[in-house]
């Protein structure tokens, strides 16, 4: 279910696939009333005409799930165009759902686990974005830097780099959108590239954790090799593949 | 000032109210004055634990809700005249304690008192949370098992985030680990987690370690502190642990194995 975009060909080579990852609007639905859905878009879009037109957009239909309410995704998207959006994926559906926007070449992304919730949903081997058109510049991203000890229980998210100078206890987590390095122990979750950047590294002057992300791509503790346990790493992602090697 | 000590550990059954007992006794015996509450409420214990249940009039609740005075409420401990004690209320739940309340309370008592300890309910909840909230000092009462071990990171999580002092980006409270019901014995055996094992996993600071001991027992039944039996290794431990806390030097003890005159206080299987 790639997504990705081309750019006009170059010479040689023709192509060359890359992976980054963009901010994109996301509508979240929480009443299966279309014509409500219709007028408050227009309101909204009143509001900053320049700011939405031809913007891409991700609609995410999990609320209306969790409350068993369903939506005709065709009339949906319908109402989308006619607000000068462009729809590029849906998130949360179900299955009939994620077949109906395929029929209407709109792709299904993976379900994304807000920051702000207590406990994490079980985490998608998939990367949690993909390349779709940018439309407003990246969000500025921060180096978040930890002096004291992560206890269990605790949860740290930086919107770039993490930097943990004590140690992160089990049950304890911690996220970035970016690089996360730990110069201690590491025994509770760590999620590098929460926002899909395969390109995020994972470092640690101890490995014991509980459980290790990079972009989606996860591993528990217990699928982690003997040999690179108790030991300074560096985790990256290689085809989909988390690769833990000794930082020597 | 006083200074607002907080034994807590988040497990239950570790030790909290023993140690509470102990360390606020110790204390007066060293000749501060010194109050001790507990915030147990619904599961009231520590007067048992000192030996004034048969005198507790007023509690902590009545003295929140206006219905009695913190004089009238404190009980002086029949050993030792600089201790108080402030029991909980057992017709009560948690939820009767109320942040301004319990600020209140301990704001009072500073006035008078050197040492105010809060002997906290197990748990993370609304008790816990009040009796942490207003700390200074925070003793984490830790047993050498795994799921102890986990829970005690998860309360030190707390103590520096969910505290006022926290809240107020203040100094840190002063976090010190006490690892109680610990026997060489099984250390040895591989059945126990070590000192070195538990200090590795809370990085924090040993005040001291408490052995498994029969006379802890032997001191709540009878209700007397356990510092007060000064024979016991229990008791010698609490004593070095008072001492460290107010800055004497003293080397741990208790933490290898002991041949002859403390060797028979060792849990045994």
């Amino acid at each position: 279910m790639s997504t990705d975009f081309q750019k006009t060909p170059h010479a040689v080579p023709a192509l060359e696939f890359k992976s980054s990852s963009f901010s994109v609007p996301v509508l979240v639905l929480s009443g299966n009333d279309l014509t409500a859905i219709d007028h408050q878009l227009q309101k909204k879009i009143q509001l900053a005409p320049e700011f939405f037109k031809n913007s891409p957009i991700v609609f995410d239909v999990q609320d209306l799930n969790k409350q068993d309410l369903d939506i005709d995704i065709a009339e949906l998207t319908g109402i989308l165009y006619k607000a000068g959006l462009l729809p590029i994926g849906i998130r949360g559906g179900n299955e009939l759902q994620n077949n109906k926007a395929l029929e209407l070449l709109i792709p299904i992304y993976s379900q994304h686990h807000s920051v702000s919730t207590e406990s994490l949903p079980k985490e998608k081997n998939k990367p949690e974005t993909q390349k779709v058109p940018s439309a407003e510049p990246k969000t500025e991203s921060s180096t978040t830097l930890i002096t004291h000890p992560v206890r269990s229980g605790q949860r740290i998210y930086s919107t770039g780099d993490l930097i943990i100078l004590a140690q992160v206890s089990a049950g304890a987590e911690i996220l970035a959108e970016g690089n996360v390095h730990v110069y201690n122990t590491l025994r509770g979750r760590v999620l590098a590239g929460v926002l899909g950047n395969e390109e995020a590294r994972i470092f640690c002057s101890d490995l014991q954790a509980e459980l290790i992300s990079i972009a989606g791509n996860y591993k528990v503790s217990e699928d982690l090799n003997e040999s690179i346990r108790n030991k300074p790493v560096q985790v990256y992602l290689q085809e989909h593949t988390l690769i833990i090697k000794d930082i020597v | 000032m006083a200074r607002i000590i907080v034994v807590t550990s988040g497990k239950g059954g570790v030790g909290k109210t023993t140690t509470s007992a102990a360390i606020a006794m110790g204390l007066a015996k060293k000749g501060h004055k010194t109050a001790v509450i507990d915030f147990d409420v619904g599961l009231r214990n520590l007067d048992l634990i000192m030996g004034c249940e048969r005198r507790v009039v007023y509690d902590f609740v009545n003295v929140i809700n206006g219905e009695a005075s913190l004089n009238q409420a404190l009980i002086r401990d029949k050993h030792c005249d600089l201790l108080y004690i402030l029991p909980a209320s057992q017709t009560r739940d948690k939820d009767s304690l109320t942040q301004e309340g319990v600020g209140k309370i301990l704001e009072d008592l500073s006035k008078d008192f050197k040492y105010i300890v809060c002997d906290s309910p197990a748990g993370i909840e609304k008790g816990a949370h009040l009796a942490m909230y207003f700390a200074d000092d925070a003793f984490v009462v830790t047993n050498p098992e795994v799921s102890s071990v986990r829970d005690s990171d998860r309360m030190l999580g707390l103590l520096s985030s969910k505290s006022r002092r926290a809240e107020q980006n203040e100094e840190p409270i002063k976090e010190y680990l006490l690892l109680s019901r610990y026997s060489p014995d099984r250390v040895k055996l591989g059945e126990m987690l070590s000192v070195d094992d538990v200090q590795e996993i809370l990085s924090l600071h040993l005040l001291g370690v408490i052995p498994e001991s029969k006379s802890v027992l032997n001191a709540s039944n009878s209700g007397t502190p356990v510092i007060l039996d000064e024979k016991s290794d229990a008791g010698q431990a609490y004593a070095d642990i008072v001492a460290r806390y107010l800055g004497e030097d003293k080397p741990h003890r208790f933490i290898d194995e002991k041949k002859g005159l403390f060797g028979k206080f060792f849990g045994s299987k």
